[in-house]
């Protein structure tokens, strides 16, 4: 995890005195923080609101139960040095993450992060899906997300073969349950 | 004199393009003591060097320069810029192929005769009959090793297989086996056997896969006749007052132009850039396009009717595991159009690694069903159907002069529909692919759409009459003759075959017919 804050160690119990209803990520500072997991993400060119709601989008659009939250940042953190570098990126970003908080709100009186159910956010998502926001979003998490190797194992992906002598001897014909 | 040659030197064959066609072609005529420069687009890699991650593969070997697309297929819409997975390097796309060697069937190369008239399908027969291919596949199977040809024994079935072989024959199919495939199941012709790695895709890093690189061009170059020129970007072929091809304007890695003069100039650069070549050589004397007198340069795009069908089991699979595309059924290839259509198709093994997987299950699907799919992606199998699709004049590749490459020449533009005898095969493969895996306990079954084309074919057909098509029985432009097509392109139909095992015999076939011209002065 090189890209995020390791936030082991003593400053771990103050930030789990802080968590709210409002889920494991929450904003501290210039950061996202997620205690449970032990991580944090510094921010500046972006809002740090708004890099916390694009984690909880990321994963309202590729929901997989079984992959924590820190790959979901890994998978979006890369707009943050996009915004830095690229005016119209940011706008686009920070744009986008206000209008699905205006139609969150119109919903259900609540940003749309602190939605409390997976389908009331989705639903406030079909609202934008197909506008450049989302699917800048969407586009990106294809790569983002599931091209990184320490998720594989989760899904039961075993990568790079070739290094191991290919599967001759490691199981290419072991399926018995037919 | 032997390779390198001299730009100056116009006794030497061009060949454009180093895969199954222009790769072999090169090779055949090295080996017949004729002179040969192969001017490649793309860098040249060593086996070792290929990488078994599919998106770095992918950076590594796929030809990603501009291209555009239109029509009503989905691939438009998902992949708007990458009509096509195919590669930019020394070997072109016998890199990346999966390795299935199959003969075309007998009616396949007369369509026009056996399916009839067909509405909006430019049906023709091809110029040639299987019998007069038949000694040049058989030599084509002998070079590349075809297991289940010249007593090789096939491949042992993976995983993926298992699934595939007991759920086609729980549904009653017949012909199911791990196929005809140029990978050696045992060590042949200086190349070992499979090891099972399970990225055929990304380039065969034990070798035991046949591909131009490996096993054709090193062999080639050995007999002093053949030079291949990597990152050389051909632009234009240049021809003399009398019609005549006398070379080829290219750019080199250098970013320099240069100018290799020529005897014969083939044309290899797979059914995309094949044509955008000749339609960018256009002159005074050939207004619309080199060897184009018939129009039909970049019409009749074909692509194989495709599409796959992923099923989730209860219990892990592991597809993924070895020879990627070992696994074959050959029941719904003939003609019977009692099922609706004209034209037959395969059912093979095929899997995709999760990053792929997440691009092409279901390109811009997002939510609960997509990822509830992927999450039982080691629970997985999965098989591609390639089928025979209609020739369609309006099925293209044309010059997008709208938007140009970095050399400053404009971009092929693909546009594609289906037919709607396409989307007839389509539906029944879709059909019975799903009822193979769930003969053996599939809990959910996802017809997956097209990727983009990896059997591009048709775009300088082969005809009797020169009106009806680009090239002769012997890939010969009717219009230039010195002047040849050695790649897919060529196929005056589709078949239901995979391409690869054709290109080579006609390229076999073709280098015979160049040396016997060039002895007698013919050209």
């Amino acid at each position: 995890m090189p890209t995020l804050i390791d936030r082991r160690g003593p400053s771990r119990r103050a930030v789990l005195g802080g968590i709210g209803a409002a889920g494991a990520l929450m904003v501290s500072g210039a950061a996202v923080l997620n205690p449970r997991e032990a991580w944090g993400l510094e921010v500046s060119a972006l809002k740090p609101e708004t890099m916390r709601t694009l984690i909880v989008m990321a994963r309202d659009i590729y929901p997989h139960d079984r992959v924590p939250d820190r790959f979901y940042a890994i998978a979006v953190k890369p707009y943050e040095a996009a915004a830095a570098k690229d005016p119209a990126t940011k706008t686009l970003i920070e744009d986008g993450v206000v209008t699905l908080d205006t139609l969150a709100k119109a919903r259900h009186g609540t940003a749309y992060a602190d939605l409390g159910w997976e389908d009331q956010r989705v639903a406030v998502l079909r609202q934008i899906e197909g506008g450049a926001f989302f699917e800048k979003v969407r586009s990106g998490l294809v790569v983002g997300l599931y091209n990184q190797e320490e998720v594989w194992p989760i899904f039961g992906y075993e990568g790079s073969s070739a290094d191991k002598g290919g599967y001759i001897d490691r199981g290419f014909n072991d399926l018995a349950w037919l | 004199m032997s390779a390198p040659f001299d730009l100056n030197d116009d006794s030497v064959v061009v060949i454009v393009g180093s895969g199954a066609g222009g790769g072999t072609l090169g090779t055949e005529l090295a080996l017949k003591g004729i002179k040969v420069v192969i001017l490649e687009a793309g860098q040249r890699h060593n086996m070792e060097d290929f990488i078994n991650n599919e998106w770095d593969s992918f950076a590594q070997l796929a030809w990603t320069d501009m291209r555009t697309t239109s029509g009503s297929w989905r691939v438009h819409k998902n992949f708007p810029n990458l009509p096509a997975w195919i590669v930019k390097a020394v070997g072109g796309s016998s890199v990346h192929w999966a390795g299935a060697s199959l003969r075309l069937q007998e009616h396949e190369f007369k369509t026009h005769s056996t399916y009839g008239g067909l509405e909006g399908a430019n049906l023709l027969d091809w110029p040639i009959t299987l019998k007069e291919l038949e000694p040049w596949y058989a030599k084509a199977e002998d070079r590349m090793g075809v297991t289940r040809t010249n007593g090789i024994p096939g491949l042992p079935g993976n995983n993926n297989f298992k699934v595939f072989e007991a759920g086609a024959k729980k549904i009653g199919y017949k012909e199911v086996s791990t196929g005809r495939m140029a990978i050696n199941s045992e060590p042949r012709a200086d190349r070992g056997s499979c090891q099972q790695i399970g990225f055929c895709f990304q380039g065969c890093k034990s070798g035991a896969k046949w591909s131009t690189l490996i096993a054709e061009i090193p062999r080639g170059e050995a007999t002093g006749n053949l030079e291949v020129r990597p990152q050389s970007m051909v632009q234009k072929i240049e021809h003399d007052a009398s019609g005549k091809a006398t070379g080829v304007v290219y750019v080199d890695k250098d970013g320099k132009t240069q100018r290799q003069k020529a005897r014969i100039v083939a044309v290899a650069g797979n059914s995309i850039e094949s044509p955008r070549l000749l339609l960018n050589s256009a002159s005074n004397m050939f207004p619309d396009g080199l060897a184009n007198s018939s129009g039909q340069v970049g019409r009749n795009y074909m692509r194989h009717m495709t599409g796959s069908v992923y099923a989730v089991f209860d219990k892990p699979v592991h597809m993924y595991r070895g020879t990627t595309m070992a696994g074959i059924v050959r029941d719904e290839a003939g003609f019977d159009t009692k099922r609706g259509f004209v034209g037959g198709y395969e059912l093979e093994t095929l899997s995709l690694g999760l990053p792929f997987m997440a691009a092409f299950l279901d390109p811009g699907g997002w939510g609960r069903s997509f990822t509830s799919a992927m999450d039982g992606y080691v629970n997985m199998a999965g098989l591609w159907i390639v089928g025979e699709d209609m020739p369609q004049e309006t099925n293209r590749v044309t010059l997008n002069t709208s938007v140009k490459d970095q050399y400053g020449l404009p971009v092929a533009d693909v546009h594609f529909d289906d037919h709607a005898n396409d989307v007839a095969m389509r539906d029944h493969a879709y059909r019975q692919g799903t009822a193979m895996y769930e003969a053996v306990g599939a809990v959910r079954a996802m017809p997956t759409p097209p990727y983009p084309s990896t059997h591009n074919l048709g775009t300088n057909r082969m005809s009797e009459k020169p009106r009806d098509g680009v090239v002769n029985k012997h890939g010969q432009t009717h219009d230039v003759p010195n002047l040849f097509v050695s790649d897919g392109s060529q196929f005056t139909t589709g078949g239901a075959e995979n391409p690869t095992l054709t290109i080579v015999a006609l390229a076999l076939r073709q280098a015979d017919f160049i040396a016997g011209e060039m002895s007698k002065k013919t050209i």
